[in-house]
């Protein structure tokens, strides 16, 4: 029975990626992304990955959905277009990805077996982290320095759209809220966000030891307060706020404290020492999930429209 | 067909899909925006072949190897600051071209 779900969530997906790839209404083609982001989700529960659903639903569904409607409608009737390819070049490209769809699908298949793993290697030393959740662990202990150049990533990426504003409003807020509210989208930002920042809060601090974590919180925290901002329930932030930036180094200045930390109470750069291991973690944790939730709020809401308010 | 039956490989197959059509939307769509959604897609792909390697690393009472899963939740979080930077170069992009702001003079409707 479980392979029929598999099998009709495998064509729904395709199904979805034709209907982006054939249409031509670009609204249309974005709420496909919108509904394959959803059903991937699904997928990856099939996986035996919730954490990875939560992930994918709220930033890659969710999260990208919201981006590109946005620019959707900025855009709407100016988007720069190139020439169409001809029938011809059309076929080729579709032979070229035919054939490294073929190639991908044939490494697929012939993995290895024994397929190699590192499960055992990870639950052997979650006791030592004092975490439940081993997807947890290889984020913040295993591979904490991934992480951690991630959050820097996500910073730089917002430094990057930030640059994009004229030098005479460098550091203005940004434009979220459209010209007319209409009164459900109002209604929903005074209903919703109680709950949402609840659910993100719950979502951060139940990571430790069952799916969840940062990155799921903080997208849902984003997520409301981009809602607020959306409504004009609260004004979008002057990107030059200090209480904005320290929002934002928060988590990867902290990260970075303890990694230094480290080297003298541990073994090395990000070694925690055993006894105050988890809370270390959740600390980190914490303030990672505000930073987050800022980045992503910001990168949703683009660069500064307007000059700062001095 | 022995391969098809271990978990996580059907999976795998579609995310192998998934990269050439994606690619194929990169490649030969004429709007701009929607390459960058067809990027989104082949990166769906590409996840959707760790996640099949994940699955078939259960061992040690865990259903699949958390290792990959957490590269993947990596990904996906810089693959959307990756395609938030590209949505804000297309809009400046947009408006060089034009010559007036994106979404200035349209009222929006909320979307």
């Amino acid at each position: 029975m479980t392979l029929l779900l598999d099998i009709a969530l495998v064509a729904w997906l395709l199904a979805l990626a034709v209907h982006v790839a054939v249409q031509s209404e670009e609204r249309s083609a974005i709420i496909a992304l919108l509904a394959f982001g959803l059903l991937l989700g699904l997928a990856w529960v099939r996986l035996a990955a919730p954490d990875v659903a939560l992930t994918e639903i709220a930033i890659g569904g969710g999260g990208t959905a919201v981006l590109l409607l946005r620019a959707e409608a900025a855009l709407r009737g100016r988007d720069r277009q190139e020439e169409g390819m001809t029938r011809a070049g059309k076929l080729a490209v579709a032979v070229g990805c035919a054939a490294i769809s073929a190639g991908l699908g044939f490494a697929v298949l012939t993995l290895s077996t024994p397929p190699p793993t590192l499960a055992p290697a990870a639950s052997e030393a979650l006791a030592a982290t004092g975490l439940g959740n081993p997807v947890t662990a290889v984020l913040l202990a295993y591979r904490a320095l991934d992480t951690l150049l991630e959050k820097v990533v996500v910073l730089l990426a917002l430094i990057g759209v930030w640059s994009l504003a004229p030098d005479g409003i460098w550091g203005g807020a940004p434009d979220v809220k459209p010209t007319a509210v209409p009164a459900p989208l109002s209604y929903l930002a005074r209903i919703l966000p109680p709950f949402g920042v609840v659910i993100g809060i719950y979502m951060f601090w139940v990571g430790a030891d069952a799916p969840g974590g940062t990155f799921q919180a903080g997208t849902v925290l984003a997520a409301m307060w981009l809602l607020a901002m959306m409504a004009g329930l609260t004004p979008a932030p002057d990107t030059e706020r200090l209480l904005l930036r320290i929002a934002l180094m928060g988590g990867p200045a902290l990260f970075l404290v303890i990694a230094f930390l480290g080297f003298a109470f541990a073994d090395g750069f990000l070694a925690y020492p055993e006894s105050v291991a988890k809370p270390l973690i959740v600390a980190i944790e914490a303030a990672l999930a505000l930073s987050v939730a800022a980045a992503l709020a910001m990168l949703v809401a683009g660069p500064a429209r307007k000059a700062p308010a001095r | 067909m022995t391969a098809l039956s271990q978990p996580g490989v059907l999976f795998g197959l579609c995310g192998a899909a998934l990269v050439g059509m994606g690619l194929f939307v990169v490649v030969t769509h004429p709007g701009l925006l929607r390459r960058i959604v067809g990027c989104n897609i082949v990166g769906a792909g590409i996840f959707l072949v760790f996640g099949a390697v994940a699955r078939r690393g259960a061992a040690a009472g865990l259903e699949a190897d958390p290792v990959p899963q957490a590269l993947v939740i990596t990904g996906i979080v810089v693959a959307f600051s990756a395609s938030a930077l590209a949505v804000a170069l297309l809009k400046r992009l947009s408006e060089l071209n034009t010559g007036d702001r994106a979404g200035a003079a349209e009222p929006r409707s909320g979307s």
